[in-house]
């Protein structure tokens, strides 16, 4: 593994991104719009304002996920992987420069999401805005390192979209949204405050509504950043120059 | 055979030898690809690896790139086991599909690769010159024609100076005049000591290769020079001489058996 190589990964993925201007625009703006639908159903009501930190955690995750996952993929089926396998390209070289490269997308991607729901959809921040913007990209960051990890398992599209139900769905649903995480039947508790997307979850709504102090929010996202390192080095480990 | 290789070391018994495969077993998706597959090729010759589509020619040529999980047998490439970290960069693989990036415009491609190899960014000027690139370069790769693409894979091969190429099929889908001026190529490029793997099931391809690997079923039918597979079968036809050693296929002809 070597820089040069790893940021000239990272450097020829975010220009390929640069020939799809329509897939920038759903990368930055699909997260800001179900925001704002969120909010917008919740208009006359106060709901947004509790949930509306958690939906800063969930699109902009979900969105990562899907992209990175499919745009590995893509590499393994084109037939570039094999070549770039047979070529002095580290396995570290190529996870990380699609690390890199959507990482910068999901901070954009983030930068737009949080001004969005805090200046036009008006949700309420008690801390500090510069942390809740540091959280939600740790967020977005996280679902880019799931999505390389997942598609580092699947063989086909119909694979990694299967991969979205099993490894994200969960962590929607235990995560703490739908029923207080501490309401959920005690197996269920235990799972969901062990699943990543939980982290993100509770330090936004942290963040919003004031409860909890700034360094307890850094453990939040130093929980979320050994996720992202893990799932990076699985995923690195799991690639095989040789195949069957 | 004492030629100058300016890209090789001296030669020397055995270290003449850029490809030694012995007894190789390939299984794929359970069915049984190679069984006990060996061969030798020298330096500086053009191989064609000839046989009907499923007869194993992609599956021993990723065998040799060392990107192919192997069952037994061994496969050494220079002096090396196939798939050594420092033939990365000594070997060239071109495989069936054109591996580039649609998205990405010929140069682009082609500098990302050099980028990788770590090579000079006018080795991307001469691979692009050398396949006739140049009208074409600022488009993007996916818009290019069958042949173009296949001709912008190739074109990543020649960025490294390998001293072995592997290519496969890079000639389907060429209208005749590329396939000449392709042809061309490789043999100046062996010309310079480079030794090339050429996969084909294009018989008439044959008469262009200085060594012939007939295969069928995973097995070598031949492993000899064109003009000893003709006389051995009596023909001037490739095809011909194809079927014929398959009407007889019992044990692998060789040079030896036509100068006896």
């Amino acid at each position: 593994m070597t820089p040069a190589r790893t940021l000239a990964t990272a450097g020829r993925v975010l220009s390929q991104i640069r020939h799809d201007p329509r897939t920038i625009g759903l990368l930055l703006v699909v997260p800001s719009l179900l925001i704002g639908l969120v909010a917008w159903i919740f208009t006359d009501t106060d709901v947004f304002a509790t949930i509306g930190p958690a939906m800063i955690a969930l699109f902009p995750f979900i969105v990562m996920f899907l992209v990175t996952s499919i745009a590995t993929l893509r590499e393994r089926r084109s037939g570039t992987l094999e070549r770039l396998f047979s070529m002095p390209l580290g396995k570290g070289d190529f996870i990380l420069g699609y690390a890199l490269a959507f990482g910068l997308l999901a901070i954009f991607q983030t930068a737009i999401a949080v001004s969005w729901a805090v200046w036009v959809c008006g949700l309420e921040i008690e801390g500090s805005i510069w942390l809740l913007f540091a959280v939600a990209v740790s967020d977005a960051l996280l679902g880019t390192a799931l999505g390389l990890l997942a598609s580092a398992f699947a063989r086909t599209e119909f694979q990694v979209v299967q991969f979205m139900p099993v490894l994200v769905f969960p962590q929607i649903l235990l995560g703490g949204i739908f029923l207080p995480r501490d309401q959920l039947p005690e197996v269920l508790q235990a799972i969901g405050d062990a699943l990543p997307l939980s982290f993100a979850i509770d330090a936004l709504t942290a963040v919003a509504d004031g409860s909890e102090d700034a360094a307890w929010i850094w453990g939040k996202v130093l929980v979320i950043g050994a996720w992202i390192v893990g799932s990076i080095v699985l995923g690195s480990i799991t690639l095989r120059r040789r195949t069957p | 055979m004492a030629a100058t290789t300016p890209r090789g070391t001296p030669e020397g018994d055995g270290a003449d030898s850029v490809i030694v495969v012995r007894d190789l077993h390939v299984r794929r998706a359970r069915t049984p690809v190679l069984h006990g597959l060996s061969l030798t090729v020298q330096r500086g010759r053009i191989v064609g690896l000839l046989g009907p589509s499923g007869s194993g020619k992609t599956t021993l040529m990723r065998s040799i790139v060392g990107v192919q999980v192997v069952q037994s047998g061994t496969v050494e490439v220079l002096g090396l086991p196939a798939g050594s970290r420092e033939l990365r960069r000594r070997v060239a693989y071109v495989t069936q599909q054109p591996s580039v990036y649609d998205d990405l415009t010929v140069r682009q491609n082609l500098a990302y690769f050099a980028r990788v190899l770590g090579v000079r960014r006018t080795k991307v000027d001469e691979a692009i010159a050398r396949t006739h690139l140049g009208d074409v370069e600022r488009r993007l790769a996916g818009s290019l024609s069958g042949g173009q693409r296949s001709r912008v894979s190739l074109a990543a091969a020649l960025l490294g100076d390998a001293e072995l190429l592997v290519l496969d099929e890079p000639t389907v889908g060429l209208d005749p005049v590329l396939r000449v001026e392709l042809w061309e190529l490789f043999h100046q490029l062996a010309g310079e000591g480079a030794t090339l793997i050429v996969s084909s099931h294009v018989m008439d391809e044959a008469k262009r290769c200085d060594q012939l690997l007939l295969m069928r079923n995973g097995e070598l039918l031949a492993d000899a020079s064109v003009a000893s597979v003709l006389a051995a079968t009596g023909t001037d036809d490739m095809e011909t001489a194809f079927l014929t050693l398959i009407e007889r296929a019992t044990t692998p002809m060789t040079d030896e058996e036509t100068s006896r």
